[in-house]
């Protein structure tokens, strides 16, 4: 059933690069489905796709985190810091992870522990990060930030690149969502995260530590924030701590898309990072014909709509009881 | 004549036949007991008067007329009004709100004209100085339990349906209450009092009505019916063959209890200890803290103070509970004791999982054992739990316990709501439990069951846990009379 419902997600996503292939070629004549926008594809949906893992996580255990957005913009400011005082870029690495655990380590305890909603939790940290970024940066563009080998994850690729086809980051994306997708659904600690999401309560009574699972979903949360700041900074070069506002809500959507539930217990890692590849296809189709910025943020909203309903539709479709004999 | 007449009702809820053929009458100026064991059909008969539940056949009339609610609206316009056990209020408004809550038609609303149309209410129930400005929230239970009350009077109420009132509140407010039933009574009035507690059913009611397994088996006038009649009619059944009990000797102790306290005082002190190849049960009313002792014992619910011996180690987590060899089956199968969202496999294997990779395969494999051992039905292990009826899912909720290897299972109600098959199954598997040398403790509202399986058998009344006693010295008479004291 699982593989069937990604199934659906990946036919979902090859009709939306076919009508818009068929559709620009007519309006434009140049086609849509290149190797070209492939990459470029892959360059744009690297930052959502990598934050969407961890929301993945978060979702999955039925909570939410509201601050990844600011948790990148934070993440930017840390690096161009960091590199511009050491210009070791391995250190702006270490300092993109610490920040992103750090962040979400808050978020995780604060929700753990002083079981306070989620919502209300990471709305909180969403503004208090955001502030952090501002402070540090003394509220301005952190710039003149030493090339180093981090802008390479975001470029375009070479000529003599080409063979790689695509771009550093998103094979780190796609490594990243391999190894994810293993510890979700082949260990012990995974297992247990889609317990506590099915039903928590019974997860509990099995002797699951529930508050551990919290903290380390949201850790995982904030690291994946953090590697997505990472990208951010490798592709504007500079520190920006207004950057990002709004992206926590296309991580959230990019899950739901791919089949998350926000009640917890359904959803997976792959989906997510088709719903993210589904929505930058719409803006890249939208783009590339010419529609305005606002009809796209409409086609996203149908879409999200969509893909909830066909999901419902399609639970409410399956259950058949086995009869007692 | 006026008087709400039940004539021959009938209610199934899929295979089981809730009431059969059950008739009576409520006439004003009455109060009307309406008693039964858990799962007699009571609830079901006081959801139909008050119009939560269409019954499948027979008749309900007010003074002649035909009287077929279809919601709780259409009772409240017929003058049917039941008070809950669990008080439905709105905690945030006034008093006075709560008792015009919906009948405020649909012009502004004034809270003064609202109050003063209170007032004389409260008074005619014997509650003048309550103030009804006052937030609902701020007010003790058996308070709010009187707004409750206040609400049916608002719509003026002849038919008031009060369903166990009393198990909340103490003794003195349980006088007060009383006093205002008789208030209700002489101003001509009909209630329907349904309580566990056979010494207040006895002062309050003038008749008595005895359901038991849906059928109404004995009515009479309070005056010419003893305690033990009523409990001989409550029980009155005999033990079926259902109960298979193999040659067990109990061996050394595996649970030890000592003075465990739990919030609310539920429990109270309890302590008792479990032996090797022994089945224990404990009898007790719905509220009585059964449920809690099961809890507090395995530390699911908050331990105030005592102490649980589990073999060799003393438990202070779930987790250790589990890895101390104990497991626990919850009496909310749907809400706690499985995730319905998941694979039997998954919901079979989660306690106890150790090290850090997970292979479903693995796991599938292992599960199928004992999925087959318990006879699930299902095309397959990896088929979601939500799939399976009743009496499948609680087996796979006990398989989990096999697969833990725990030897000493702490079972809630574990029959509760499933078909009489499986149940026949369940009594088998812990008879089989107990004679591998397992000890199995387990709560159970249903007496013949208790007294089926058991080798000793406890009663919790009121947080007050009594001595385990052996079947053979006591009988569903006597423990019902120690339930209800």
């Amino acid at each position: 059933m699982k593989a069937k419902g990604a199934l659906g997600i990946i036919v979902a996503w090859l009709v939306i690069c076919l009508v818009s292939h068929f559709a620009i070629q007519h309006f434009t004549q140049r086609p849509f489905i290149t190797l070209d926008n492939f990459e470029l594809m892959m360059r744009q949906a690297i930052i959502v796709g990598l934050g969407a893992i961890g929301m993945a996580y978060v979702i999955m255990t039925g909570g939410i985190d509201l601050s990844p957005g600011s948790t990148i913009a934070l993440t930017t400011v840390g690096v161009a810091i960091t590199i511009k005082a050491t210009n070791n870029p391995a250190l702006g690495i270490a300092a993109a992870v610490i920040i992103g655990l750090l962040a979400g380590l808050v978020n995780g305890l604060l929700v753990a522990k002083l079981k306070v909603g989620p919502f209300i939790v990471t709305l909180a940290s969403m503004l208090i990060f955001r502030g952090i970024a501002k402070g540090l940066a003394h509220e301005q563009t952190i710039g003149s930030v030493p090339d180093t080998w981090i802008s390479i994850f975001t470029k375009a690729l070479g000529k003599t690149e080409r063979w790689q086809l695509i771009p550093k980051g998103a094979w780190v994306w796609l490594v990243l969502l391999v190894f994810m997708w293993f510890v979700l659904n082949r260990t012990v600690f995974g297992r247990n995260v889609v317990a506590v999401g099915s039903n928590e309560k019974t997860a509990r009574l099995c002797g699951i530590n529930i508050s551990n699972v919290k903290i380390m979903v949201y850790a995982i949360c904030g690291l994946f924030a953090g590697i997505a700041g990472l990208m951010q900074e490798s592709r504007v070069g500079i520190g920006d701590p207004t950057i990002a506002a709004g992206e926590e809500l296309k991580m959230i959507a990019a899950v739901v898309i791919g089949g998350g539930s926000l009640l917890g217990g359904e959803g997976s890692i792959f989906g997510a990072a088709l719903g993210t590849l589904i929505m930058t296809t719409i803006g890249m189709g939208c783009s590339q014909m010419g529609i305005a910025n606002w009809i796209q943020e409409i086609i996203t909203g149908v879409i999200i709509v969509a893909a909830v309903t066909l999901d419902r539709y399609r639970m409410t479709r399956v259950p058949k009881v086995v009869e007692a004999a | 004549m006026s008087m709400l007449q039940v004539s021959g009702i009938y209610k199934s809820y899929g295979q089981t036949r809730a009431l059969i053929d059950v008739s009576f009458q409520i006439r004003p100026g009455e109060v009307l007991a309406l008693a039964g064991e858990n799962g007699s059909g009571k609830s079901t008969m006081m959801r139909i008067l008050s119009g939560e539940e269409v019954p499948d056949q027979g008749s309900l009339t007010i003074d002649d007329k035909p009287y077929s609610p279809r919601n709780p609206i259409d009772a409240l316009r017929s003058g049917v009004a039941l008070v809950h056990q669990e008080l439905a209020l709105c905690p945030h408004m006034s008093v006075a709100e709560n008792i015009f809550l919906g009948q405020m038609g649909s012009t502004g609303f004034s809270p003064k004209e609202a109050e003063a149309k209170a007032r004389p209410i409260l008074e005619s129930l014997g509650y003048p100085d309550l103030d009804p400005s006052k937030e609902v929230r701020e007010l003790s239970i058996s308070l709010q339990q009187v707004v409750e009350i206040a609400r049916t009077q608002a719509i003026n109420a002849d038919y008031v349906l009060l369903d166990e009132p009393t198990s909340s509140l103490t003794k003195a407010d349980i006088r007060k209450l009383f006093e205002l039933v008789q208030r209700l009574k002489s101003q001509g009035k009909a209630i329907v009092y349904i309580s566990h507690f056979l010494d207040e059913i006895r002062e309050i009611a003038d008749h008595i009505a005895i359901l038991r397994d849906g059928q109404m088996v004995h009515r009479a006038p309070m005056a010419e019916i003893t305690e033990a009649e009523i409990i001989r009619h409550m029980v009155g059944r005999e033990m079926s063959e259902l109960f298979p009990r193999s040659q067990r000797t109990p061996g050394e102790e595996l649970l030890q209890v000592e003075n465990l306290f739990g919030d609310n005082a539920k429990p109270s002190g309890a302590s008792f200890t479990l032996h090797r190849g022994e089945v224990c049960g404990v009898a007790g009313l719905n509220g009585a803290g059964r449920t809690e002792l099961l809890r507090a014992i395995f530390r699911l619910d908050h331990v105030r103070s005592g102490h649980v011996t589990l073999k060799s180690s003393s438990p202070h987590s779930i987790h250790q509970s589990w890895f101390g060899g104990a497991g626990f089956v919850s009496e909310d199968r749907k809400e706690e004791g499985l995730a319905l969202g998941m694979t039997i496999s998954e919901n079979l294997t989660l306690p106890g999982r150790k090290g850090w990779l997970f292979s479903s395969k693995a796991n599938d494999e292992v599960a199928d054992k004992f999925a087959k051992k318990l006879r699930v039905k299902a095309h397959s292990v990896t088929q979601n739990v939500s799939e399976l009826s009743g009496g499948n899912q609680q087996k796979v909720a006990i398989a989990r316990l096999l697969h833990s290897g725990c030897e000493v299972l702490i079972l809630d109600e574990p029959t509760r709501g499933i078909d009489i098959g499986s149940k026949a199954e369940i009594y088998e598997l812990i008879d089989q439990m107990a004679k591998e040398g397992k000890a199995v403790l387990i709560v159970s509202s249903y007496l013949p069951e208790l007294l089926g399986i058991c080798d000793r058998v406890a009663v919790m009344s009121r947080g007050n846990l009594s001595e385990f006693i052996p079947v053979s010295q006591t009988n569903q008479e006597k423990l019902m009379e120690m339930c209800v004291q």
